[in-house]
């Protein structure tokens, strides 16, 4: 290229300030082949963009080069102006002298030498660049959703209401997840099982969703619209398509002293059981470690004596099921801290053993409160203590338990539990009029629509003490709990006789969620929430292409924020879908089939399973020679393929060696 | 078998008002032949007083014991008081992450410093003898105590610098006795604060705050309460309810090996539940 412009950014006064702009044109105006050199306060801004286009037809450029903020920023932006202006997109070269340049160095002069720098080594990069024309890819309009709590059930319905097939996968026997569970809901109280079945059996009866329970990802291939998805479906001993859900089976189950894994242990299960009475699909499994028969190989049989649809299948297996999708929503959900464990899965993290968690029966979490507190609960909406089954009078909630704690647990704010600690103190005083409900808080935050006036209803209506200040000890002496803490607003050490403690302990991802991500290539966060691509304005998508997510695994959030985000994580798959076939970007590897020698490193190296081995035959059918070839759907241009490649016969295009060594020549 | 051998720093207590402590631990560890190599010419740890009038006094003083004990070959220092294998972990663990503070207390302490010495506590030396040569030596299992283990404050914290066990939940020397025949109970005092040296500045405050202590013990059904700090000791010692015997693990242990009370110094205690 020879006829190369060079546009300089001002940024406001973010790179002007510091970088002597008029000068950086005048000295790069020198550079042999740039024909013009211009600067402009914000080059980003419509008339910015105009100048562009008007000096690419005048001067008859064949590449730009734009001196800015980063790639990451406004590289499309101004890819869009040349390309409008009839100049290949490809042949547009940002050189980023704000980031790299002028937020990051004080002195002027300096700044200003390291802009000419950047900018000669971008002009040089564009001389050798060739035009690219974007990769086409086709698109297979369906969805996966992974995980189907409220963020998975709305996602999919979502997708499937606009006319898409959408496949649900959960891993547990029904959809329903952590909201099945809640008694009722903030900011309004109205029940969450009420709010949630109805939208459950529409996911049952919707003719384009396809659902797996009880069933588990194990392997994802492809990339975005050509996805292939390995579902491992546990073997459920049950047929649901001749079982009718009658419960026969369940009330003749002998074997009904396993701790329900939907109340958190607080009541007992049967071996074959369904989680929960609205259950769907509202048909059980047979759980293999409870059940006398699998146990043994033999015996018992009640269940199967007892269905009149023959449904019962004691040499079920599990199944691999394969499925072909276009995008994928994830949405595992949430799982709470458990501090009660001596050995966490994380060497930061010591939990809290001076609370008792896990050692006191009347000491609890959040969500057991929850299904003490639900009229589907172990106790039928009955508030009593798990020990002794007596009302409680005095109940102590403690907040912040492992969230805002770096020396113990997570940094971050887990966000709801202000909200659902307030929400239990209301529901306390509800059921049980004589209780008082007394909380331990750092700082009360009900930022949302109604939180504030809602948690002003606890203390004012229903007496709620709130205490601003920390745990230090919850012990059992006799029949009470007795709570150790301080006041800090009146610098006092209080002491509670209690008769049950509600710890709102910190948010984390659920178990499995950072296996999930590896799978599907998205990165997560130090807490292991998965990352958004961007924190503002590119909430749902991630940085694998055609992977959105959704719900509590990106960050702990609450029903409304949940549903909102399944929402928008449906509304950018159905974007994708109404397109056709996707645009993606050509900066890809090549391999010089002509010198490649077949020693396919490459192929072990791609982590992307981009190359493939594949033979080059002549119009007769003889084999001529074998060679690698990258799938240009696929390959998201890392480079591993052209560091490690013997016979250098792998390139990047807009990284070949033509480039690079022309930009080292500048530096010398 | 090797014999074990450790360098050994009584500080203050252990050569004045605490000498029934060492009566107990050196009778038990002869029984089972660990050698205690006394330092020669060693000082104050600094206790609570130095580090609180000057950062450096709060170094120097433990880190001359460190420097002493380099100085003749010590690999291993057992420090049975928690202020002192606390204070020496703390100048050990200053000195080795900043060495142009180690060289100016080498100038100050008059001797070369490295820090390479590793600090024990009464509890680590009996973890390191192994469950299974002191089960070899058990001949009396005291099946009639009913204890307690108070750890206090120091022996676990600060848990950046001691490393030892849960420092809100620690049950290490639960297992001692359980090997010496006594069913540990379980109650809510472990770390609760004894007072500590308050006894003699406000012995009111020590009172109420050991008599909580006490008074936990009792409630539980306990007949002792086992220590592994001298501090711990005299003031729950002082304070002990009738029913109530205070013990150094050591003193369980030597029990339990067949020692007599008189040998471990028991009878110098304040507390005094007839003869064992």
């Amino acid at each position: 290229m020879s006829r190369i412009g060079v546009f300089v950014c001002w940024c406001g006064e973010n790179i002007a300030r510091t970088v002597d702009v008029d000068c950086v044109v005048q000295e790069v105006g020198k550079i042999a082949g740039v024909k013009c050199a211009v600067n402009y306060k914000y080059m980003c801004s419509d008339p910015g963009q105009t100048l562009i286009k008007t000096k690419i037809k005048e001067e008859k450029l064949d590449a730009i080069v734009v001196a800015a903020c980063s790639p990451h920023m406004h590289q499309n932006t101004f890819r869009a102006a040349a390309a409008a202006a009839g100049l290949n997109p490809y042949l547009v070269k940002i050189a980023n002298i704000r980031e790299h340049c002028s937020w990051v160095h004080p002195n002027r002069e300096e700044a200003t030498t390291k802009a000419i720098s950047i900018i000669s080594l971008a002009v040089e990069r564009v001389r050798h660049r060739r035009a690219l024309n974007p990769i086409k890819v086709p698109i297979l309009k369906r969805a996966l959703v992974i995980g189907g709590g409220v963020a998975g059930i709305q996602a999919a319905l979502d997708i499937a209401d606009a006319g898409h097939e959408v496949v649900l996968v959960e891993r547990n026997p029904s959809i329903g997840g952590k909201m099945a569970g809640l008694s009722e809901t903030f900011p309004t109280l109205d029940c969450s099982q009420c709010i949630l079945t109805p939208r459950m059996v529409e996911v049952a009866q919707h003719g384009r969703i396809k659902l797996h329970t009880w069933s588990e990802i194990i392997g994802v291939e492809g990339y975005v619209g050509n996805f292939t998805v390995k579902i491992r479906k546990k073997a459920r001993y049950v047929d649901i398509t001749k079982c009718t859900g009658c419960g026969e089976c369940w009330t003749h189950c002998p074997s009904k002293r396993t701790p329900s894994e939907f109340d958190y242990g607080l009541g007992m299960r049967t071996a074959i059981y369904v989680p929960f009475p609205q259950a769907v699909p509202a048909r059980p499994v047979i759980d293999p470690e409870a059940c006398i028969r699998l146990k043994r190989g033999k015996g018992c049989g009640l269940c199967a004596q007892n269905c009149g649809t023959k449904a019962i299948n004691y040499e079920d297996k599990e199944e691999i099921v394969t499925e072909q999708v276009g995008a994928i929503v994830v949405s595992t959900g949430f799982e709470l801290f458990d501090i009660s464990l001596r050995a966490q899965d994380n060497s930061c993290l010591s939990g809290y053993p001076e609370y008792g968690y896990g050692e006191l029966p009347d000491v609890i979490d959040g969500l057991k409160f929850e299904r003490l507190a639900s009229a589907s609960g172990p106790t039928g909406g009955e508030i009593v203590r798990p020990s002794d089954k007596k009302v409680p009078k005095d109940v102590v909630f403690v907040q912040c338990v492992g969230s805002r704690d770096p020396a113990h647990g997570m940094p971050y704010c887990s966000k709801i539990c202000c909200m659902y600690t307030a929400k239990h103190s209301m529901l306390l005083k509800h059921k049980i009029h004589d209780a008082q409900a007394h909380v331990f808080y750092i700082d009360v935050r009900a930022a949302g629509k109604g939180y504030e006036e809602f948690y002003r209803r606890a203390v004012e209506q229903d007496g709620t003490n709130y205490y601003r200040g920390r745990v230090s000890r919850i012990v059992r002496e006799g029949e009470k709990l007795v709570v150790s803490g301080v006041d800090t607003v009146t610098s006092e050490q209080i002491t509670i006789n209690a008769d049950m403690v509600v710890l709102a302990t910190a948010i984390r991802p659920s178990k499995g969620a950072q296996e999930v991500g590896q799978m599907l290539n998205i990165g997560v966060d130090g807490n292991g929430f998965f990352n958004e691509s961007h924190p503002k304005l590119r909430p749902v998508e991630t940085n694998t292409k055609g992977i959105f997510v959704c719900g509590a695994c990106q960050a702990p959030k609450d029903i409304p924020e949940t549903v909102a985000q399944a929402s928008a994580a449906a509304s950018k798959v159905l974007i994708m879908f109404a397109q056709g076939e996707l645009t993606r970007d050509p900066e890809v590897a090549s391999i010089n089939e002509r010198l490649c020698a077949a020693c396919f490193t490459c192929v072990r190296a791609c982590p992307y399973h981009a190359i493939e081995e594949a033979e080059i035959r002549g119009r007769d059918g003889k084999l001529i020679k074998r060679t690698a070839r990258v799938n240009p759907g696929l390959c998201m241009g890392c480079g591993t393929c052209v560091a490690i490649c013997p016979s250098k016969c792998a390139e990047i295009d807009g990284f070949s060696d033509e480039e690079i060594y022309s930009m080292l020549e500048v530096l010398k | 078998m090797t014999q074990l051998q450790f360098g050994y720093y009584p500080g203050c207590a252990l050569h004045g008002s605490s000498c029934d402590y060492e009566q107990s631990l050196r009778a038990v560890l002869d029984v089972l032949g660990v050698k205690l190599e006394e330092l020669n010419d060693w000082i104050c740890c600094g206790a609570s007083a130095a580090h609180a009038l000057n950062h450096k006094l709060g170094v120097a003083l433990p880190a001359r014991n460190l420097a002493i004990a380099e100085r003749d070959g010590v690999t291993e220092l057992f420090a049975p008081c928690p202020m002192c294998s606390m204070e020496l972990l703390k100048a050990r663990d200053a000195i080795m992450s900043d060495e142009t503070l180690r060289d100016e207390m080498s100038q100050t302490v008059e001797l070369p410093l490295t820090g390479n010495v590793a600090i024990r506590n009464l509890i680590e030396v009996f973890m390191q003898i192994g469950q299974k040569a002191l089960s070899a030596k058990i001949t009396k299992p005291q099946t009639t105590l009913k204890p307690v283990c108070y750890y206090g404050c120091l022996l676990t914290r600060p848990s950046k610098v001691v490393k030892f066990d849960d420092p809100e939940h620690p049950t290490t020397m639960e297992e001692f006795c359980r090997l010496c025949g006594a069913e540990p109970l379980d109650w809510n005092a472990r770390t609760m604060c004894c007072g500590a040296g308050l006894t003699m500045a406000d012995a009111d405050t020590v009172k109420t705050l050991s008599g909580r202590i006490i008074s936990e013990a009792v409630r539980v059904g306990a007949n002792c309460v086992i220590v592994a700090c001298p501090m711990c000791h005299m003031n729950l010692d002082l304070n002990a309810a009738p029913s109530l015997l205070v013990l150094y693990l050591s003193d369980l242990i030597g029990l339990a090996m067949g020692l007599t009370a008189s040998q471990l110094g028991i009878n110098r205690h304040f507390s005094k539940v007839e003869a064992k």
